[in-house]
């Protein structure tokens, strides 16, 4: 028990402090931004698409790093839980996809909505709870989101309506925050997430068909991450187009495994909704390292080359940090400080009990 | 709609069950302005039974929207709306085609307060005509009492006149979380008087309370939605034969007013159950089971029957429908037989 405790304990995490030396380093010898180009996202339906070029500032830059590094460490710290037996059940981990999560929300504001299925931590953690908060609800604790209730699956916050279970049902309650941003009259988007296999229910083609209708402000993003489950999307769908689902709904295929892609991308539909035009569709072409839940180790319907090859040439959080440090935003050093300062244990000192 | 709201406002005035529930919607919606409803039908056509007449007129695309024929993909956004902070009143032309919808009914809206640790509240109606009608045969005559009753999150209604219907329709809209309002077809034509406390724009029936419809001494009958009536025209035939039945209206299928029951079996000592629905896992099977693990138990002198809708699905042949259903004579008998007369 106590060594369960300890455990948790260690990952359980308030907000690190900057050292006072670093803001004097930062001030005197790194470019305040850089400007970068970004993949040309194809269009469906669509005259222009988001930008190719984008200024990233280092302030902001900084944060996406230290909330992807965030998520990823997160997530890793849940397999090792799970594999100890402390999270039960389901455990769907986004690790590889953490430019979709950090970076949908870089180009919303906090007011908008948001809504996804069950691969939801990284979503959890981005739309505004703690670390604390969402390992609690993991391990079953009173102090959960969710006073131990959701589990995994089911972890709500202020304009995030989770975590849901049921392939595909996320989609029409989406389409419904959506009406509700629209009956409210404030301007509100809804972003209505769902994967590559959630893209074939039946239920998703109704609430295209509604939301096109009534011109409700809903940005459906199909995580496309190659695999429903053990199926590829070639097994999967006649049309592996996503991004062209939505037919009479115009929509862009973005690269999902670059943040800065999937934030212009994300500003771009969203000022498109904003403007009362009605629905549009995003598929966000990303991977997860992770088979489709802690009870699949994903091996058998992909090849661990891919993986590796994944991780070596498209990682989102190494594409971020090259691209910082190669136009002096940031030092090696300073992101490895964060680095550390996520992962290790001097951010875990404070919390002892759990509850 | 305004018009025929003026109009009831004179004591005793006859309301069918249709009026009623419209009556009770209206307010609703002039109250709250995030109330609003949606469904096949309800809102240019005036609602498949007319049941939403005059309000698409009176409140306009916003507050009544016609849908696609999409119950899952409605039912969806309904819940998604609630979700959202507004109030939305989700129809289903019959609750039959609610099954297409039942996930996000059960998942998305009845569970969802609960996973969230009461995070997140959905304030929807779920509501239409439920049960039997006239000859339109099996996949159209389903009663799902017993289906969405079985589920913990949802509350359940079912009302039988119009008095019942205009309070609970109201309370379900001003409840905060996910109510089936179980309505019936062959209800929504029929006058009824209108006590004068129904006509006030904040009359509530209290979801979860029966109502003892019909004082008794010998027998206590139970039942819901429209076989209320009939109970209520075999205890007047039972009558004249000097058999006193106390006939009980559930108004509410979940949460159960047992206590109502059971205080009435502790008085009669008799009891039986009365519905539209298959007898498997029915409403009258819960009542017995509560009953025996209650204290009116030993206050029993018969076992308990029940009489329900025949174990088929609805024959079209109408003396093969009418047979299917519970019938005064079939009431009168089970009556008989529990008394051992």
């Amino acid at each position: 028990m106590r060594k369960m405790l300890a455990a948790v304990s260690r990952v359980l995490s308030g907000v690190a402090q900057k050292p006072a030396s670093r803001v004097l380093v930062a001030s005197r010898n790194f470019a305040n931004d850089a400007t970068f180009e970004i993949k040309k996202c194809d269009l469906h339906r669509l005259e222009e698409g988001p930008p190719v070029t984008t200024v990233l500032t280092r302030e902001d830059g900084l944060k996406y790093y230290r909330m992807m590094q965030t998520v990823r460490r997160m997530e890793l710290k849940a397999d090792q839980l799970y594999k100890q037996k402390i999270i039960r059940g389901f455990c769907h981990l986004c690790d590889g996809q953490e430019a979709c999560c950090v970076g949908l929300e870089a180009g919303i504001n906090p007011t908008d909505h948001l809504i996804t299925a069950y691969r939801a931590h990284g979503f959890t953690f981005t739309r505004g709870l703690s670390v604390r908060e969402i390992l609690a609800e993991l391990t079953g604790r009173r102090g959960g989101c969710a006073k131990g209730k959701g589990g995994s699956m089911h972890m709500y916050a202020k304009n995030f309506y989770g975590g849901n279970g049921i392939v595909g049902a996320q989609v029409p309650l989406g389409a419904g925050i959506a009406l509700a941003c629209k009956y409210n009259g404030k301007d509100e988007v809804c972003l209505t997430l769902y994967g590559d296999g959630a893209a074939n229910q039946g239920q998703i083609f109704e609430a295209y068909n509604m939301a096109a209708l009534w011109k409700l402000p809903c940005i459906f993003i199909c995580e496309n991450n190659r695999y429903g489950m053990g199926t590829s999307v070639e097994r999967a769908a006649a049309s592996t187009d996503y991004y062209k689902r939505g037919d009479f709904i115009p929509g862009l295929r973005v690269d999902g495994m670059d943040i800065l892609c999937v934030r212009e991308a994300t500003r771009f539909a969203a000022a498109y909704c904003r403007s009362g035009k009605g629905p549009i569709l995003m598929e966000l072409q990303t991977y997860r390292y992770h088979g489709h839940s802690m009870s699949d180790p994903g091996v058998s319907y992909r090849t661990r080359e891919e993986i590796q090859e994944v991780r070596s040439k498209s990682d989102p959080i190494m594409l971020l940090k090259d691209r910082m440090v190669n136009s002096n935003l940031a030092s090696v050093e300073e992101l490895k400080e964060i680095d550390v300062e996520v992962r290790g244990a001097n951010q875990w000192i404070k919390f002892k009990s759990i509850s | 709609m305004a018009a025929v709201s003026g109009l009831m406002r004179r004591p005793l005035e006859q309301v069918t069950v249709r009026e009623a529930i419209n009556q009770g919607m209206d307010e609703e919606l002039e109250r709250d302005e995030k109330v609003f409803l949606l469904g096949e039908e309800v809102a240019q056509y005036d609602g498949a039974y007319k049941v939403s007449r005059g309000l698409w007129k009176k409140y306009g695309d916003k507050r009544i929207i016609d849908t696609p024929i999409s119950e899952m993909g409605f039912a969806g956004i309904a819940v998604g709306a609630a979700m959202a902070g507004l109030r939305p009143i989700c129809e289903f032309m019959t609750f039959n085609f609610s099954m297409q919808a039942i996930d996000q009914v059960i998942n998305s809206a009845a569970k969802t307060y609960y996973m969230s640790g009461g995070f997140q509240s959905v304030p929807i109606v779920f509501r239409g005509p439920n049960g039997a009608s006239a000859g339109v045969a099996a996949q159209h005559s389903q009663c799902f009492a017993a289906w969405y009753g079985h589920c913990p999150g949802l509350k359940v209604v079912s009302p039988w006149n119009s008095e019942d219907a205009k309070g609970l329709i109201k309370s379900a809209i001003r409840d905060n979380n996910p109510v089936v309002v179980l309505e019936n077809e062959l209800m929504y034509g029929v006058p009824f008087e209108f006590p004068s406390e129904a006509q006030s724009k904040d009359f509530l029936i209290p979801i979860g309370k029966a109502k003892i419809e019909r004082q008794g001494t010998h027998i206590t009958v139970v039942s819901h939605s429209r076989p209320v009536g009939h109970c209520l025209e075999a205890a007047t035939v039972l009558s004249k034969e000097g058999i006193e039945c106390e006939v009980i209206n559930m108004r509410t299928i979940r949460p159960m007013d047992i206590e109502t029951i059971e205080a009435s079996v502790m008085k009669t000592n008799h009891l039986i159950t009365v519905e539209g629905g298959w007898p498997q896992f029915g409403v009258g099977a819960e009542i017995c089971a509560r009953i025996m693990e209650g204290p009116a138990f030993n206050f029993l002198d018969a076992p308990a029957v029940r009489v329900t809708g025949a174990d088929v699905p609805m024959p079209y042949a109408k003396i093969l429908e009418d047979n299917s259903v519970p019938q005064v004579k079939d009431i009168i008998f089970a009556i008989k037989k529990t008394l051992n007369i």
